[in-house]
């Protein structure tokens, strides 16, 4: 690939200090939470980052999107080191990367209403919502999904599924070109969870933008990623094209993690797809063909 | 659904019938558990699936009669043919934890972090053996804990919670579950907090001891694999009622109901990229 990456992120480490079995003046020990990652995220692709609890996966999404300082290494972003911004510059970024976190509930505040979530990243860099706040607000809730009558709702009137439509469309307020998925949709339930990972292909589709999907469920991860990472002990350990990575997994801890996810038996999937074929053939759904539909009105 | 939510009467190690859960709220009562019935035979796997809301979790606190006290609770639970709803408090106590057993998905907030591992394990079995010295008790905690491998458990026994994994909690948890050798271990979302690794770990040790204890499970979750690989039997839940029962196999290689099928096409699978991942919205019912 001769092409700049979107987004280079070279070398990284994090430490944080642990408060140790040390004295009062004795000297803080710290704990490596990234040791030493390097990744890229080309254009309008997905790279998952993948791994348990502790991997340092969530660190390494929190690092490159400039949530929290590196203590080594570089990001660039299109080509510029971007590690050290401050003040405007770094506002300036923020329009470019953007991330939506897990749980819906906690990272919208409670208090304000759809409008003013999804436009404060604009409010934040001074910027004026194009067309006017409640227009443009509608204009996103269309594209996630959610019915723009309801732009002066707060988050606790929606279902956890509508309140990650929310987030997903405050992301979405500032154009960005990359978009940080911290385990977006890990805590919906499986209906919903299938939805969410619907809108956020379509959208890609449509916008072109690039994930970094950061997961800890493999399936979730196939359904979306182009490439995969996988994370252990602050390390990434494999790298590659999803299919390679799910298909041929190069290394021991990949294998364990693949080999350990539950699985239902393929003959009966088979069988079970066989016959909702048959059911399909003989009657027409009645459903809308177009998939989009139940994703526009969904969760 | 009456057809499907109706099970032939058998002679059940665990009966459960027409078990509803109402809770009040300001426009009256509302029914989250309804007319459900429930069967399982000795030493059977009864998995019990549904999605958020769907009334799994309380049913299982029924089962064992530790609904909050607002709510009402109607129907029978016959465990070996003894009406559990009807008996009096200090009987079903020693029902609880003496014959049936119950693991939750938090292990950390079930376990009191000021006391040792060990000490909880034996007060839990002293309290359901009388008479038992500080000895026996130790002695039993100490074998509790290697049968669900914890390594070195002599020494392990004496640690506090915090000092313990996710995983390895989850394991005192079920060794605490064991001391009485129960007929019956309900496990609510048992696995759900862990690392997919430490799931594995943790299914397998229910399956080991299933087989070599004879222990009757009824396995509470979301999660459709996961049921799919440790049961036999399945009740699918929804917004309170039986969608779906039968073998697993039937349920997950010719699901009958409209819901189920729906729930099968959504679950994201490892080996195979749907092409648009069905929504449920269009099935109809509540949200």
């Amino acid at each position: 690939m001769t092409a700049t990456p979107l987004l280079q992120a070279e070398h990284l480490v994090k430490e944080f200090p642990v408060s140790g079995t040390g004295g009062l003046l004795s000297r803080g020990d710290t704990f490596r939470a990234v040791d030493d990652v390097s990744l890229t995220v080309a254009a309008g692709e997905t790279l998952a980052l993948v791994g348990e609890s502790g991997s340092g996966k969530s660190t390494t999404a929190r690092l490159v999107a400039r949530l929290i300082d590196p203590t080594l290494g570089t990001v660039r972003f299109d080509g510029q080191d971007v590690t050290g911004l401050t003040g405007r510059d770094l506002h300036a970024f923020r329009s470019e990367v953007q991330v939506v976190f897990q749980d819906p509930f906690s990272s919208l505040n409670p208090r304000h209403t759809v409008e003013r979530i999804v436009t404060a990243p604009l409010t934040y860099q001074g910027r004026k919502p194009p067309g006017g706040s409640r227009a443009f607000t509608q204009s996103l809730m269309e594209r996630v999904g959610l019915d723009p009558q309801q732009w002066q709702r707060h988050p606790a009137q929606f279902s956890g599924g509508q309140a990650q439509r929310i987030g997903i469309a405050r992301a979405l307020a500032v154009g960005p070109r990359l978009v940080v998925c911290d385990e977006a949709v890990s805590a919906l339930d499986v209906s919903v969870q299938a939805q969410i990972i619907n809108l956020l292909r379509q959208l890609q589709a449509e916008e072109g933008f690039s994930y970094l999907f950061i997961a800890h469920d493999l399936a979730v991860v196939r359904q979306i990623a182009t490439r995969v990472a996988v994370m252990s002990g602050g390390r990434i350990v494999e790298e590659g094209p999803r299919d390679r990575v799910f298909g041929d997994a190069r290394h021991e801890y990949t294998r364990t993690l693949l080999a350990a996810v539950p699985r239902i038996r393929p003959e009966w999937e088979a069988r079970r797809r066989a016959r909702a074929a048959e059911r399909a053939a003989a009657a027409p759904d009645p459903v809308p063909a177009d998939a989009t539909e139940s994703v526009r009105r969904g969760a | 659904m009456t057809s499907t939510n109706r099970h032939p009467t058998q002679a059940g190690f665990l009966e459960v019938r027409d078990l509803t859960v109402s809770f009040p709220t300001a426009t009256g009562r509302v029914d989250v558990v309804s007319h459900l019935d429930l069967d399982l035979e000795p030493g059977g796997a009864l998995g019990i699936v549904g999605e958020s809301g769907s009334g799994k979790s309380l049913t299982s606190l029924a089962i064992m009669g530790l609904l909050p006290d607002k709510a009402t609770r109607s129907g029978t639970v016959r465990l070996d043919g003894e009406d559990l709803t009807a008996m009096p408090e200090s009987r079903l106590r020693r029902v609880r934890g003496d014959r049936v057993a119950m693991i939750f998905q938090d292990p950390l907030s079930s376990l009191n972090p000021y006391y040792t591992v060990g000490a909880q394990i034996e007060e839990a079995y002293r309290s359901h053996r009388r008479g038992v010295t500080r000895r026996q008790a130790h002695r039993v905690a100490v074998e509790a804990m290697e049968r669900v491998h914890i390594k070195d458990a002599a020494h392990r026994i004496d640690h506090y919670p915090h000092q313990f994994s996710g995983g390895m909690r989850q394991r005192v948890m079920i060794a605490m579950a064991l001391t009485t050798e129960p007929e019956l271990l309900i496990a609510d979302e048992p696995t759900t907090a862990l690392d997919v690794t430490v799931q594995a770990q943790i299914l397998a040790l229910l399956q080991e001891i299933r087989r070599d204890t004879g222990t009757a499970l009824v396995l509470i979750t979301h999660d459709l694999a996961v049921v799919s690989e440790i049961t036999d039997h399945i009740v699918v839940m929804r917004a309170g009622e039986c969608v779906e029962r039968g073998p697993v196999e039937s349920i997950f290689s010719d699901p009958k109901h409209p819901y189920t099928q729906a729930l099968l096409d959504a679950v994201p699978r490892i080996d195979d990229e749907i092409g648009a991942l069905r929504s449920l919205t269009t099935t109809g019912g509540r949200p």
